[in-house]
């Protein structure tokens, strides 16, 4: 237990004190007057807003946005699995998709938005569909990355053991995969957060991104932050979930 | 058993005015003969880059030759994917399975059940000093270690040609040496047939029955090594063994 604490206080330590430090230099600046506070709230006043708000952001504000990320990552997941899959396997899907994949990328996310709620007006969905553009493009990039990096030695090896290109797929390009796959699942998933965020921003009635703006129309910094503070503390914990299941699904894939 | 195969009077391996190059490069073979009999060892040398490893994939299938034959057990078959048991350069294990899984690989491919023949490859995995490896990943095992369990995986097969790529081409000379006496002691009671491509004359000389030299021409030069059988390595400092290491010399130097 004491080889743990020292092995976390070695690796974290040192971010924890600087943090520490930073937060502290902040509170003073604010408190000292050199920054007023609408424009810059102290840490203290941020808590206390987040204490004051409570409720409201943890029953109401926070549930929706986590909905919007949830239901957008998983959407973003079959739908980038499906597509690097299939452009692992067909050149000409390949061909056709790649660049339109790489124009999706190019929109500006607050350009295209006000389409969406066209579209979807203000349900959930057009939140969704910008999580979605934001999200599923590193699935789909790490996906077809990773299964082409799945080597042509070990194609090789298996195709003289008379294996199918199922099989070749199955014991070696999938696990070959993952941790590239990992990797963008992890990009991904930081990504929906911002992409619901942005939704909200521009037309909903309930979520982290809605109440910030209403907050930023009040001048309430201390709200605002609050809500980011939460935002960011909702994409690490999200981020550190799937890392967490990354560590068990490739305890043994050494490299 | 090497009798039953002796009757038949095909060759297990038999390769017929063989040509090959990759596009628009010099050609690698030229209307190349072999012919090697059941329960033969035969070596092939020659210099780096000559084509040892493009013979190898010409036999195994992963290679189409762009003229002439290649018979497996006197069959010119549509594919000779499956066909025969091949140990590439690299160990190529696979990093997330255990020594058993990786060397149980060739009977998933084939979807064979692996319960049946459990009883066999403890056996098995024992005579090759794995037995205390079985559950070990990979990256806990020395070179020498790597190189048994990928030349097991070739086994498993269950081929009666097996292809090795110089398997002992990155040891250090001592273990390579307590590799060349075991693979010797091995050799004779598995009662396979083996081409083996290897960069050291001596290993090619106390190994095998004949040898192929790949010259430059793109053509092969035969030469019998006449010594009897059961081999040992301290054959290597006998006048006799050292006559023909001469003589192999002196045509490596004159083709
Ligand atoms: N896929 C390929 N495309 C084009 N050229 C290739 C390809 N694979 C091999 N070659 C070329 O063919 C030649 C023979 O290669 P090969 O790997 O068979 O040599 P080798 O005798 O096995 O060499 P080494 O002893 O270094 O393993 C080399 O000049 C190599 O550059
Ligand atoms: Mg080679």
């Amino acid at each position: 237990m004491n080889n743990a604490l020292k092995k976390w206080v070695s690796d974290y330590g040192l971010f924890v004190l600087v943090c520490i430090l930073i937060v502290s230099v902040w509170e003073w600046v604010v408190r000292s007057g050199m920054i007023p506070a609408f424009i810059l709230p102290a840490p203290s006043a941020i808590w206390s807003s987040l204490a004051d708000n409570w409720q409201l952001l943890l029953e109401v504000h926070l549930p929706a946005t986590l909905k919007e990320v949830l239901i957008g990552f998983v959407l973003s997941l079959i739908g980038g699995l499906l597509l690097g899959i299939g452009m692992h396997f067909s050149r000409v899907l390949e061909k056709i998709l790649y660049p339109f994949l790489v124009i999706s990328q190019t929109i500006p996310l607050i350009a295209i938005s006000p389409i969406f709620i066209m579209w979807f007006g203000y349900s959930i969905w057009s939140k969704i569909a910008v999580t979605i553009l934001t999200a599923f493009f590193p699935i789909v990039v790490s996906t077809y990355d990773g299964l082409k990096m799945g080597g042509t030695e070990y194609r090789e090896l298996l195709l003289t053991m008379g294996a199918s290109r199922w099989m070749i797929f199955k014991k070696v390009q999938v696990p070959m995969a993952l941790p590239s796959l990992f990797s963008g699942l992890k990009m991904s998933v930081v990504y929906c957060v911002v992409g619901a965020t942005v939704g909200e921003w521009l037309g909903a009635s309930e979520g982290l991104g809605y109440f910030s703006r209403r907050m930023s129309g009040n001048l309430q910094a201390d709200a605002v932050f609050a809500a980011i503070f939460l935002l960011s503390l909702l994409g690490i914990i999200l981020f550190l979930i799937i890392g967490l299941i990354e560590k068990q699904l490739l305890k043994h894939n050494h490299r | 058993m090497r009798e039953a195969i002796g009757l038949s009077k095909s060759p297990m391996l038999a390769i017929r005015d063989l040509s090959y190059s990759f596009e628009a490069r010099k050609p690698i073979f030229q209307q190349v003969a072999i012919d090697i009999q059941p329960g033969e060892f035969v070596s092939v040398i020659g210099p780096s880059g000559s084509g040892k490893s493009t013979l190898f994939k010409l036999i195994t299938g992963l290679l189409e030759p762009d003229q002439g034959e290649i018979l497996i057990d006197g069959q010119k078959m549509e594919t000779r994917l499956g066909l025969v048991g091949y140990m590439p350069q690299k160990d190529l294990l696979l990093p997330w399975k255990t020594v058993v899984d990786n060397v149980l690989l060739p009977l998933e491919v084939k979807k064979e059940n692996k319960q049946q023949n459990m009883s066999e490859i403890r056996k098995w995995l024992s005579r090759f000093g794995l037995a205390e490896f079985e559950k070990a990943y990979p990256h806990e095992l020395s070179g020498g270690m790597r190189q048994r369990v990928a030349f097991l995986r070739t086994i498993m097969t269950g081929r009666e040609l097996l292809l090795l790529d110089e398997p002992f081409g990155a040891l250090d000379s001592m273990t390579k040496r307590n590799m060349q006496s075991w693979l010797l002691g091995l050799w004779e009671e598995l009662q396979k047939t083996v081409l083996f491509i290897t960069h050291d004359l001596e290993e090619a000389l106390l190994l095998s029955d004949r040898i192929y030299l790949l010259e430059r021409t793109g053509t092969f030069q035969e030469m019998k090594v006449h010594l009897s059988r059961p081999r040992n390595p301290e054959l290597i400092y006998q006048s006799e063994f050292i006559e023909m290491r001469k003589e192999l010399e002196r045509r490596i130097h004159h083709e």
